[in-house]
């Protein structure tokens, strides 16, 4: 497994920091007009999150010149900063404490360990087969029977989604598309960019226009005019950048909106398990948009789906592997 | 506090820290550098770590915990405890003798007034053993002997919460919870509180950390 940073890679990055650097200067124009108490306060917000972005997109591109390691490490660690804000926010009894220590501690980086190995037979089923089974075996063994199912299904839900779901991000370095050789690097920034580009249109429609509640038991600041306007420009984006992936631009469009529309619900599952819980964000680490699972949310629903259909379309031109 | 033990008190405390992902706020109370006895609520031994790595260094250096003489006594423990972060121990073992029992109290009392002579600020734990972390045990009497002796000191609450489920009773692997140090605003006792309302207070000005 290796990557080669080339030409497109680079117009790439950047268009990011071009973006970035754009986006900033409104931010700072936006501080200089916002007059009301309100408004100073949504432009504070955005400023936070402009200063993040540019952060993260720094950790992000370090990874990436690192290669396939600093992608798998960097992801890694995600996955484990976005377990530990999932068991800090779910109840759970002393007896779970040597399950959840195996969670953290040896299923997390095992998974990213056979990443980096290219076993991806292992990889696919180490959690859905084996971390399935020792979980309940290992709570079995504590000998603790209240609420069995529901502390066993918690732990499960927690490695699926915080553990599994994220290491698609990177598994797709692992792809070997014909015709595509060592370059499956832009397919993660694509995927990244997508998902990313996608919370920010959807945050940005919905501030501009957005009037109709698309969901308002659950998360009262989306919107349907959030929703639509964010899907169609991420997408629309996406298609635009055809030209780094193996897809398309009619293949890549379609990939945009599939990845778009699972982030959303993404997104949407987590704010009802926040709701459930009675808080608003899972934790605080990145400023301006609450914890690291806050921010991956989108990730973890959009990289599974997004990995396997192009294994399934793209690396067998077509066949059924 | 210095060389190399000095050293290793900050990169432990910086390990626990991290490990417990602690998230430090200060309610209506400052990092101010002058004499206090910080009390808090007892769940795990991560507890005066934790606390201590809480402070910023400046006040770490002149801020003592206490802990139990029985468990943090033997060998690797007390090196830690006593070497590094300056541990005072104190007996918490009730003989059967009630004038031994005294006696004992008195001792650990002395050990305690002697440190804040040296103008150094506590860590203590008034409920004299680790709950379960759901409900903060009835206090101990020290507590109110060291504020009739020293009324000068400030006491301030420190309210710790979800340690225990980083490292609960009779684990000894940790598993990385998000933690919550929360310090609270210093006792106002009036002159002459008895017993009874200085601990019931000190113990409600604790509680009200816990929403917080």
């Amino acid at each position: 497994m290796r990557f080669v940073v080339d030409r497109p890679m680079l117009w790439l990055v950047e268009g990011v920091v071009a973006g970035l650097i754009a986006a900033s200067l409104v931010g700072f124009v936006l501080a200089q007009r916002a007059k009301s108490e309100a408004a100073q306060a949504t432009v504070q917000n955005l400023n936070a999150r402009i200063r993040a972005w540019w952060i993260m997109i720094g950790i992000f591109s370090i990874a990436m010149l690192i290669g396939p390691v600093g992608s798998l490490a960097l992801f890694g660690f995600i996955s484990f900063l976005a377990l530990r804000e999932y068991v800090s926010l779910i109840p759970t009894v002393p007896a779970d404490h040597r399950t959840l220590f195996w969670s953290f501690f040896v299923f997390t980086p095992l998974q990213y360990w056979i990443l980096a190995k290219q076993w991806y037979g292992v990889a696919s089923i180490m959690i859905p087969v084996y971390a399935f089974l020792f979980v309940p075996i290992r709570l079995v063994l504590s000998g603790d029977t209240r609420g069995f199912l529901d502390r066993a299904a918690r732990i499960h839900w927690g490695l699926m989604v915080c553990v599994y779901c994220i290491s698609y991000a990177p598994a797709l370095l692992i792809l070997d598309i014909p015709g595509y050789r060592q370059q499956s690097a832009k397919l993660l920034l694509f995927l990244v960019m997508v998902v990313q580009l996608s919370d920010v249109f959807q945050y940005i429609w919905g501030k501009l226009l957005g009037k109709r509640k698309i969901a308002p038991l659950i998360s009262p600041n989306k919107t349907w005019e959030g929703f639509v306007g964010g899907v169609l420009s991420a997408s629309l984006l996406g298609m635009g950048l055809w030209w780094m992936t193996p897809f398309s631009p009619i293949e890549a469009l379609g990939m945009s909106l599939v990845i778009t529309l699972l982030g959303f619900f993404g997104g949407l599952i987590m704010s009802a398990i926040k709701r459930d819980r009675g808080v608003k964000d899972f934790g605080s680490i990145i400023e301006g948009h609450g914890g690291i699972l806050d921010r991956v949310d989108s990730i973890c629903f959009s990289a599974p789906v997004f990995f396997h259909l192009t294994r399934f379309f793209f690396l067998t031109h077509g066949k059924t592997p | 506090m210095n060389g190399w033990h000095g050293w290793l008190a900050n990169v432990v405390a910086a390990g626990a820290r991290g490990l417990a992902g602690a998230t430090i706020r200060w309610l209506d109370c400052s990092p101010e550098p002058r004499q206090r006895v910080y009390f808090a609520n007892h769940t795990s031994h991560l507890d005066f770590v934790v606390l201590w790595s809480a402070l910023p260094h400046a006040l770490r250096m002149q801020t003592r915990p206490v802990a139990a003489k029985d468990y943090w006594q033997s060998g690797l423990r007390r090196r830690l405890a006593v070497n590094v972060f300056r541990a005072i121990l104190v007996e918490r073992s009730a003989p059967a003798d009630r004038e031994e029992q005294l006696q004992s109290a008195r001792r650990s009392l002395d050990r305690l007034l002697e440190a804040l002579e040296h103008k150094e600020s506590l860590i203590i734990f008034p409920e004299g053993t680790r709950g379960r972390g759901d409900e903060v045990g009835p206090f101990k009497s020290g507590l109110y002997y060291l504020w009739l002796k020293r009324p000068d000191v400030q006491f301030v609450p420190v309210y710790l919460a979800n340690l225990n489920r980083v490292l609960p009773k009779g684990e000894v692997l940790p598993v990385p919870f998000i933690s919550r140090v929360a310090f609270g605003p210093p006792l106002t006792p009036a002159e002459n509180q008895s017993k009874e309302l200085f601990l019931r207070e000190a113990r409600a000005a604790l509680c009200a950390l816990q929403q917080a």
